[in-house]
């Protein structure tokens, strides 16, 4: 690795690392100070190696900055370390102090957090940001750029996010055995979220995009590699993760476009992923909780399968049947219809797409509809395409209904 | 937008004497009911079946067991939808399954109580 791409790669790596391990000594109110050491331990890198002198070890001289800089901070801080002394052992004198920073503790501290962080007391969208700066060390900027946002409106929105959770005294604890569940179903929503914000994003920056996803990832199998967090919905979601990452070589053009499903070249799959999602979805089949993680893994584990037959869309329909009646999304409406179309016919799809008057001022709808009139009645295959188009809000979408326009013409 | 909850009645002998290879085919037309249902944002609680057996209480604390006046009136079951109005609740009802296996529909709007 070059010596100016050291920095970048161990902050996305380190920071973290540092952030979970100091919040969780001082206490979830004090993160702003456990930020502040981070960042600063960061900046003096920056300053120490700008001259090309790197430590050995350059992850080991962080942390030993870090920690430095916390015993100081403590030792330098009475107001802080009157309310700061609650939280800590009262033998423990600053010079012994010790500050964890093994794999387990920071393993430890990162679940913490995650559970501390995805608190439906605040906004899922803050939920996702916090996680991206505090679990996954991501910069202000590259935050901004996920949401399509800019720098203040998420420093904002993280602050206000951060005072939120300080009022409700969060603590950075694990959660007891009898409420893991409830807690971890806004655990997991969270890291979907994240997830699909990568994988879904209209950001240019693909590169960001994949680290979304892989973030989202290895949150999700450190839950699973933790045994009272290794629950069956949790290697559902982790299974459904596993098939959509699968795809991602080939849903991405070299123009940051999506290619869509099935003008893909499936040779650019990923076939160990798919035997991951598989892995993990059979390890998902425990217990009797049926949850949208399990049925959307089970979807996206048929669309593994390239050819199309019978059997495959009268399974992803009922899929679809019970993911509905579980939850109701539009793009499960959507999907439902398109695979009952491949499922049972076109004629039947119509009849139900035409039902679905929820939807009508979805661009997506109107492309559904043009794709079931093609082959049956052009002029109505054309109306809703046009229909499309005037909908359609970034130039991605319009230049894909621009082309369905231009292959409906051709036939 | 209000809710509506569909009462399922049926013979409930017949279904007694379904195989489970006839039983999982006998829920799949439901799967596809609900599912239009719910992809239309109108299926506010899937519900449940309801069993066979139960006790009908009278006054006196009279026990007696059920079912109750004829077997094929039997509440099988229940669903509660989202429609704009009785008719259009009743016309959404025409599409349910148990009406192709002699069953019926009751139609009722839920009034919410003032607590």
């Amino acid at each position: 690795m070059k010596n100016n791409q050291i920095l970048p790669h161990l902050y996305r790596t380190e920071y973290r690392k540092i952030i979970a391990v100091l919040a969780r000594l001082f206490g979830f109110e004090h993160i702003q100070v456990a930020e502040d050491i981070a960042s600063d331990t960061f900046l003096l890198a920056s300053e120490t190696w700008a001259d090309g002198k790197i430590p050995v070890n350059p992850a080991a001289w962080l942390y030993t900055v870090a920690k430095n800089k916390a015993k100081d901070y403590l030792k330098h801080n009475t107001v802080f370390d009157q309310k700061v002394s609650l939280h800590l052992r009262a033998e423990t004198t600053y010079a012994e102090l010790d500050i964890d920073l093994s794999d387990a503790n920071i393993n430890d501290s990162q679940l913490q957090m995650m559970f501390a962080i995805c608190q439906p007391a605040i906004p899922a969208e803050a939920q996702v940001g916090l996680a991206l700066r505090i679990l996954c060390g991501f910069g202000i900027d590259e935050i901004a750029d996920a949401f399509l946002s800019n720098k203040e409106t998420i420093n904002k929105r993280l602050f206000r996010a951060k005072e939120k959770l300080r009022e409700q005294q969060v603590k950075i604890e694990f959660p007891d055995n009898q409420e893991i569940n409830k807690r971890l179903e806004t655990v997991l929503l969270t890291l979907y979220l994240l997830f699909n914000e990568g994988y879904y994003s209209t950001s240019g920056n693909t590169n960001m995009r994949k680290d979304l996803c892989l973030e989202a990832m290895r949150l999700n199998y450190l839950l699973i590699e933790n045994r009272a967090t290794d629950l069956p919905q949790v290697n559902a979601l982790f299974s459904l993760m596993c098939f959509h990452a699968s795809r991602f070589e080939a849903r991405i053009d070299k123009n940051g476009e999506i290619i869509i499903y099935d003008e893909q070249d499936s040779s650019l799959w990923n076939d160990e992923l798919i035997s991951r999602g598989t892995h993990y979805l059979i390890r998902a089949a425990k217990g009797n909780q049926l949850t949208r993680y399990h049925l959307e893994a089970a979807i996206a584990y048929w669309h593994t399968q390239k050819a199309d037959s019978a059997e495959k869309w009268k399974n992803v329909l009922q899929l679809y049947n019970k993911l509905l009646i579980l939850e109701y999304s539009p793009m499960a409406a959507l999907n439902r219809t398109y695979a009952l179309a491949k499922a049972e016919g076109k004629v039947q799809a119509i009849i139900e797409a035409e039902k679905l008057t929820q939807l009508t001022d979805s661009h997506l709808y109107h492309s559904l509809l043009g794709y079931l009139y093609r082959d049956i009645d052009h002029e109505k295959a054309l109306q809703h395409l046009q229909t499309a188009l005037k909908l359609a809000k970034t130039s991605q979408e319009k230049n894909q209904i621009k082309r369905n326009i231009k292959d409906l013409d051709a036939t | 937008m209000n809710d509506f909850l569909l009462i399922f009645r049926r013979d409930e002998s017949i279904e007694n004497k379904f195989t489970p290879e006839q039983l999982k085919e006998a829920t799949k037309p439901w799967q596809d009911w609900m599912g239009s249902l719910a992809a239309q944002n109108k299926l506010a609680d899937r519900g449940n079946r309801l069993d066979f057996d139960g006790r009908v209480i009278k006054p006196g604390a009279v026990v007696t067991n059920g079912p109750y006046v004829e077997v094929k009136e039997v509440i099988g079951g229940y669903t509660v939808i989202r429609a704009a109005s009785l008719e259009e609740a009743a016309e959404i009802a025409k599409g349910c399954p148990i009406l192709n296996a002699n069953g019926s529909v009751e139609v009722r709007q839920i009034v919410q109580m003032a607590m």
